[in-house]
């Protein structure tokens, strides 16, 4: 295969990719390291630093719009960026320890557990909950757009979703991922932060936390240009197209059969780490 | 003083998005003209991708890469839109911290400056180690 071909290919793939993403609302760097990896063959430390790449251009994409509707809350996000850029920096080191093998079974069942996040019902949302002591002093109380007006929340459990957000950076950092899933975790489920806002500020952290990580992949040679090229190009141009279409699709069957294709690929990453093939 | 500050909440909101967008736009143009000038030179030389040899030092850093791109060469210039793009997260963080001082959010300037510190390790700090 030519450089053109390969490019070709893997942009067509890197569009696929994000086009699923965005419609499905699931991200479509989790599928882009198993696509280059498993189909390209291509190292799985580049796919990574591609990867990477690509999750900074869509996060900061997507996150200009959302930023503008009044949903984020940009200190909850800045704050907890101090805990996943840290994390960030331990996961980008440790990638340069840690075997491809090891990389890979990571990889397999951080795919199997996002399949498994997103699938899982939400419990009701809690709402009007007392204000929380350090949530206070910190401020990161807010209020968001809703049906009804303007609707506050009070966030709890601050030393929880803060020290979630170092392991999902630190996974970001290991895996080039945004794990979007894990942040959302984060702020949803242990700080009750309302979903629109979890997943908004979640997205608006993603690129920030990448960012981290970025560098040091950049010294240590993981991100090639040859390669970056296609996948960002296309993750971005099918991510925007995603968005437009988002509204008017039904998107239920979509994201079962995305949720299938990630737990597939989830176990051909474990299998292929734990026979050392990859 | 509460409407104030949600205004210039929403002011720093709307600057915050615009510059995100002109980041990921700028960026994916120069790597979109660098990849013409890259396909069209390299398109029909093998693709090696299966074993990992690092990038040569030239494209490590910010110093090799501007001298890259400078000469037209469109792996170079590719680098350049991918440090653009990598950067723009971290010009967000920078301006954030200019709308919570205009703000008068000390608590806020400060944690923004542990991020900056952060990424700024990373990007220029790390590659002593």
């Amino acid at each position: 295969m030519n450089i053109l071909e390969f490019t070709g290919l893997v942009f067509l793939g890197s569009m696929i990719a994000g086009l699923l993403g965005a419609l499905t609302g699931l991200g479509g760097g989790v599928v882009l390291v198993p696509l280059l990896a498993l189909f390209f063959k291509v190292d799985i430390r580049y796919a990574i630093g591609a990867s990477l790449v690509s999750v900074i251009a869509t996060s900061s994409g997507a996150a200009a719009a959302y930023v503008k509707e009044g949903f984020s809350n940009i200190r909850i996000g800045m704050f907890l960026e101090i805990a996943t850029t840290l994390g960030a920096l331990l996961g980008a080191f440790l990638a340069v320890w840690v075997s491809t093998s090891a990389i890979a079974i990571i990889f397999g069942i951080a795919l199997i557990v996002s399949a498994y996040l997103s699938r899982k019902p939400r419990p009701l949302a809690e709402r009007n909950l007392p204000p929380d002591p350090l949530a206070t002093r910190l401020r990161l109380n807010g209020s968001f757009p809703d049906l009804e007006g303007v609707r506050s929340y009070n966030v709890q459990r601050v030393p929880a979703g803060f020290s979630i957000m170092f392991g999902a950076g630190a996974l970001s950092g290991l895996l080039g991922i945004g794990s979007g899933a894990l942040k959302v975790l984060a702020m949803d489920q242990a700080m009750k932060i309302p979903f629109k806002v979890s997943t908004t500020t979640s997205n608006f952290m993603i690129g920030v936390t990448a960012a981290a990580s970025a560098g040091i992949y950049l010294h240590r040679g993981y991100i090639d240009p040859g390669l970056s090229m296609p996948v960002m190009l296309g993750v971005l141009t099918g991510s925007l197209v995603g968005t437009r279409i988002l509204v008017k699709t039904e998107t239920k069957w979509l994201r079962i059969i995305f949720s299938v294709v990630i737990v597939l690929l989830g176990i051909e990453m474990l299998y292929k780490g734990l026979t050392g093939r990859l | 003083m509460v409407v104030e500050r949600a205004w210039t909440d929403k002011r720093i909101e709307n600057i915050l998005g615009n510059m995100l967008r002109a980041g990921v736009g700028l960026s994916a143009a120069i790597v979109f003209c660098g990849a013409v000038i890259y396909l069209s030179r390299h398109g029909h030389a093998p693709a090696s991708y299966r074993v990992f040899e690092g990038e040569p030092s030239d494209l490590h850093s910010l110093h090799g890469i501007v001298r890259d791109a400078m000469t037209l060469n469109g792996r170079g210039i590719i680098q350049l839109g991918l440090l653009f793009l990598i950067a723009t997260p971290v010009a967000r963080v920078v301006f954030s911290i200019f709308g919570f001082a205009e703000e008068r959010d000390g608590l806020y300037v400060f944690f923004t400056l542990i991020v900056l510190a952060i990424l700024l390790f990373s990007l220029v700090g790390s590659s002593q180690m």
